[in-house]
């Protein structure tokens, strides 16, 4: 039945690609491909949307703001800007954050420089100046970040200059570093990653040597932004290992955190695409290698884990992580035995983000579940097709006006933690090293791999194939369940989670059984609207 | 703590905003463009503008909030978005639709100064609007004024576009809607039904972002005003503005263009309100009061003088915008609650004139409104000297719970708690739900609370 449901997808393109004017088809047929593991087609991916389309897709400052620097708790984040900027970004992502009666947290606040018309027209940089003097003062926080948005740049406010500027007057005591992460650069939230990667790396990581922990086997989890407790579940699964989780970029996370991230000895990247900057550059200063790993499904953890264990090579922890994997998925597959006769045979499509798309394929895959269809939303070709495909994509405009910074070893801290002969080696073992495979290998033939999925596109796609469940955001939720087909939030999980670890998995079985159990979808008809009621009336009638 | 870094001691702050009571003017454009019929609005600048509108604006209403962008790139921000909006404008039509599309411009459109004008009128000569189709727009700066400026100026240009005077003027009145739920806009009209008005209401998101579920996905509901109602504001004899902050703009526009004399007055938020509103309409419609309405307003009454000793005195701060928060203080007042702080975000003089005035006895009260005025100071002050109730948007819910303090949902955004596409708080009904949930919220926390030995079985 499903290879049924997949075989008529083959007409998808015919079906939508007409309505579009004749140049914004052409262009839209080169972003819309089938899934084939065998023989991975080339996506159009991370380039511009044509205006008019009806995009899901936001803009550089939100993927810099609001995604990577969303959960940093200790740093006071400025949004140099008219106000409209701040306030969205404000509580809108759910950055859970855990602290003690101690530790600082502005989490909770939204900073504005609020600047006004006057500020347009005669600059805004003093204005920049006097707010950070008035955070000082109020906060003394230990740093401060500004975040430029489109008027910004457009009147020549130099926020890199203001933040050097300010940390002279300041003293000594406090970090401040800027974003040039106006809305126009890029052509998706993904330029703003890029650009909070450099920064991250420039203003922070490797500023303080101190090993913390007691642990042996340090690592940091890159691309990890703790929504729904996500890291949490992550943090909690890493200590009963006994590894040491050194950093999280940037889920719950602490300034501390980020300055000693380069004491770690292994790099875990979750969402490689907002955060594989940061692991190469990680791996070229201070020699730590990075795998793609991925905690979002039971098996996926498993995996995962089981990756540490071999990378570090030491009995004692593999057998500890076997131990903690048995102890774990005995309650997984409780949860599983309970969801499956509920979910099995149903469908899924996913459009989301630039990781979430095939992350939740695995959970998907351990519900019985087939997924039709798939796509991000700022994806880029490597994030689909794999990075063997890096070298081969053109660079265009778009992504040449992101800065690129030249990492070079650290004169004294460059320290490769494997050899190239032991990297060798694991690889033969069959560990990967700075590699991801992407979406695309693992999705079955003739399914639909979407860039940038247009509004219409989304409607056909439900129109035309009634998926059990459809996976997007906010702004694609209630368009899709007004259809009648629930929509699951992959950004803030309608509220719930968390979805990473094993202990993500239970609650996703969870989640995902009330959603295709729920009856209300049945009661859509009135009586009086069904045919049946309307022939037995006239039945009746005609007695 | 949630906010634990703010203290009782505040600082003579200038230019840093911290947790602002106001967000940007392209958002109330493009809400008010929900609200005429088969209307997609469309924001001319950065995908992230439109991105941040939808999800504000659906996370409040829980549904579906679709519109279109120019998706500027860094070429167009130096070249100027003229290709993009012509581009997008040919999109639309092709794909989506729409009988109009309602342009806003952001704070990137603004600073590098495209005209609106010649890039539409452009897009006509090349034969991108289909025939019959409609294109509007608006000038909506991020760094001026707030998203009740943008609402105001979306307001302004449906007249611009639309308002039409034939020769004779027809005994109907323009309600002109400020910025308010779907549902109090359900409730005015209600009355003015009741009241045998004629009445065209616009904008009237009634329809759009209050639908059903039936299984069918409309991208233009039945609602709005339609084009042909908004033609006839032209001949309408009168109009009514509610709320000022929000309508004013409109209403002198429409007198000017078409000569349709105008009174602005508050949203009818409350007692007084209400009874304005009512006796304006009575008197501009040229119909009676029916018993019906009068009975309302007397249970209304009823309500609240059988509950007068949890209202006494009780100490309140608010936050949101001017247009609600005239009237919904004036309504505190009259239920002998002391409306203590209240901070808007949206500048303008008559917010502090009217408060001035309102809370003439109410001693101590504070108010400010403006780029200054932020829920960072409002909770400053609650830590200065604390209060008995909270009412405002979602934002409060850190202050109710770091303090402790009863609070209700009002105003936007509501990003989690449902209800306020329900029950109206406009007019008598209105009145009494909001009255309702303040002895609700009150009374709980004193349920909740109280010495063992005070909980009673009847309150």
């Amino acid at each position: 039945m499903e290879k049924d449901k997949i075989k008529s997808l083959a007409t998808f393109k015919d079906e939508v690609l007409d309505i579009y004017p004749k140049k914004v088809g052409k262009k839209r047929a080169k972003a819309i491909v089938f899934g084939d593991p065998d023989s991975i087609p080339e996506i159009q991916a991370n380039v511009r949307t044509v205006p008019g389309i009806i995009t899901q897709r936001g803009c550089t400052y939100a993927g810099c703001k609001g995604v990577v620097l969303g959960p940093t708790r200790d740093i006071v984040n400025i949004t140099h800007g008219p106000i409209g900027c701040a306030y969205y970004s404000w509580l809108t992502r759910r950055n859970q954050t855990r602290v003690d009666h101690y530790d600082t947290n502005f989490i909770p606040y939204a900073f504005s420089t609020d600047m006004q018309d006057s500020n347009i027209v005669f600059g805004g940089e003093e204005k920049l100046k006097e707010a950070i003097r008035e955070a000082y003062e109020l906060f003394h926080p230990r740093a401060i970040a500004i975040f430029s948005t489109c008027p910004v740049g457009l009147i020549g406010d130099d926020v890199h200059r203001v933040a050097r500027h300010m940390m002279e007057e300041l003293g000594g005591d406090v970090n401040i570093f800027g974003f040039s992460c106006e809305g126009y650069r890029g052509v998706s939230q993904s330029a703003g990653h890029h650009i909070a990667n450099n920064q991250l790396f420039k203003h922070l990581i490797g500023k303080d040597d101190t090993v913390n922990g007691s642990l042996k086997y340090r690592i940091n989890v890159l691309g990890e932004y703790n929504i729904g407790g996500d890291a949490f579940a992550i943090e909690t699964l890493l200590e009963k290992c006994g590894i040491e989780l050194v950093a999280t970029f940037s889920g719950n996370s602490s300034l501390d955190q980020f300055q000693t991230a380069h004491t770690a000895d292994l790099n875990l990247v979750m969402c490689h695409r907002s955060i594989n900057y940061v692991a190469e550059m990680l791996e070229t200063a201070f020699g730590i290698p990075w795998m793609k790993a991925n905690f979002i499904g039971a098996e996926a953890t498993a995996k995962t884990l089981r990756k540490v264990g071999k990378y570090f090579q030491d009995q004692e922890l593999i057998d500890k992580i076997e131990e903690v994997i048995e102890e774990e998925m005995k309650l997984v597959k409780a949860a599983a035995d309970q969801a499956l006769p509920k979910t099995t045979g149903k469908t899924a499509m996913l459009f989301v983000g630039g990781s979430r798309a095939h992350h939740y394929q695995e959970l998907f895959t351990e519900l019985g579940i087939t997924t039709l269809a798939a796509g991000y939303e700022f994806g880029h070709r490597d994030d689909y097709e794999g990075r063997v495909v890096i070298p081969s994509i053109v660079i265009d405009a778009d992504s040449r006006n992101i800065e690129q910074i030249t990492v070079t070893k650290d004169e004294t801290r460059y320290n490769p933690r494997k050899t190239e002969e032991e990297l060798k080696a694991l690889e033969a073992e069959g560990l990967e090293f700075n590699g991801y495979e992407g979406m695309m290998a693992e999705m079955q033939k003739g399914t639909l791999v979407i860039d940038d999925l247009s509004h219409y596109e989304m409607e056909r796609l439900i129109e035309l194939y009634h998926p059990d469940v459809f996976c997007a955001g906010i702004k694609e939720k209630f368009c899709v369940q007004k259809m009648g087909i629930p929509l699951k939030q992959l950004h803030n999980y309608d509220y719930g989670g968390p979805y990473a670890a094993f202990e993500g998995a239970i609650n996703f079985y969870k989640d995902i059984e009330q959603i295709v159990c729920c009856t209300i979808w049945k009661e859509i008809k009135a009586p009086w609207e069904k045919e049946e009621v309307l022939e037995a009336n006239y039945a009746y009638y005609n007695v | 703590m949630l906010l634990k870094h703010t203290t009782a001691k505040e600082i003579d702050r200038k230019s840093l905003t911290i947790n602002p009571a106001k967000t940007c003017q392209p958002i109330g454009a493009m809400y008010a463009a929900f609200g005429l019929h088969g209307c997609l609005p469309h924001s001319h600048g950065s995908q992230g503008c439109c991105a941040y509108h939808r999800s504000a604006l659906t996370r409040h209403f829980k549904e579906p909030i679709v519109a279109s962008t120019s998706s500027f790139s860094e070429g167009s921000s130096v070249f100027g978005g003229s290709a993009n909006l012509v581009q997008a404008i040919d999109t639309i039509f092709s794909v989506y639709n729409p009988e109009i599309v309602a342009v806003h411009t952001t704070c990137l459109s603004e600073t590098i100064g495209d005209d609106l004008t010649q890039i539409i009128s452009k897009a006509f000569d090349d034969g991108k609007v289909p025939e019959g189709k409609k294109v509007i727009y608006c000038n909506t700066p991020s760094y001026v004024g707030s998203h009740i400026t943008g609402y105001s100026n979306q307001l302004a240009s449906f007249v611009k576009f639309f308002s039409t005077s034939t020769t004779k003027k027809k005994n109907v009145v323009n309600l002109a809607a400020g910025w308010m739920e779907p549902s109090d806009m359900g409730e005015i009209k209600r009355v003015a039904k009741e009241m045998e008005a004629r009445t065209i209401m616009f904008p009237d998101m009634t329809g759009v972002l209050d639908t059903g579920l039936t299984g069918k996905y409309e991208m233009y509901p039945k609602g709005g005003t339609t084009q042909a109602d908004m033609a006839a504001t032209g001949d309408s004899k009168f109009t009514i503005g509610l709320g000022e902050y929000s309508t004013q703009d409109a209403c002198i526009k429409l007198e000017n263009k078409c000569k349709v004399k105008f009174e602005v007055i508050d949203i009818p938020i409350g007692l007084k309100a209400t009874d304005r509103f009512i006796m304006s309409l009575s008197r501009h419609a040229n119909v009676p009061v029916p018993d019906s309405i009068t009975e309302e307003r007397a249970r209304l009454l009823d309500l609240i003088s059988d509950n007068q000793k949890y209202f006494y005195g009780k100490r309140v701060a608010l936050w949101g915008d001017p247009d609600t928060l005239i009237p919904l203080t004036e309504f505190l007042v009259s239920l002998d609650m002391k409306p203590v702080y209240i901070v808007t975000g949206t500048p303008g003089k008559t917010f502090d004139e009217r408060m001035y005035n309102i809370l003439k006895n109410v001693p101590g009260a504070k108010f400010k409104s403006g780029a200054n005025a932020d829920m960072f100071q409002l909770h400053q002050w609650i830590k200065q000297e604390g209060v008995d109730l909270l009412i405002g948007n979602t934002y409060g819910k850190y202050i109710a719970r770091d303090e402790n303090i009863p609070f209700i949902r009002y105003g936007f955004p509501i990003a989690d708690r449902a209800g306020h596409n329900f029950f109206p708080k406009t007019c008598y009904v209105g009145a009494t739900n909001l009255a309702i949930q303040i002895l609700n919220a009150l009374m709980d926390y004193q349920d909740m609370h109280c010495p063992e030995e005070k909980v009673e079985f009847q309150m």
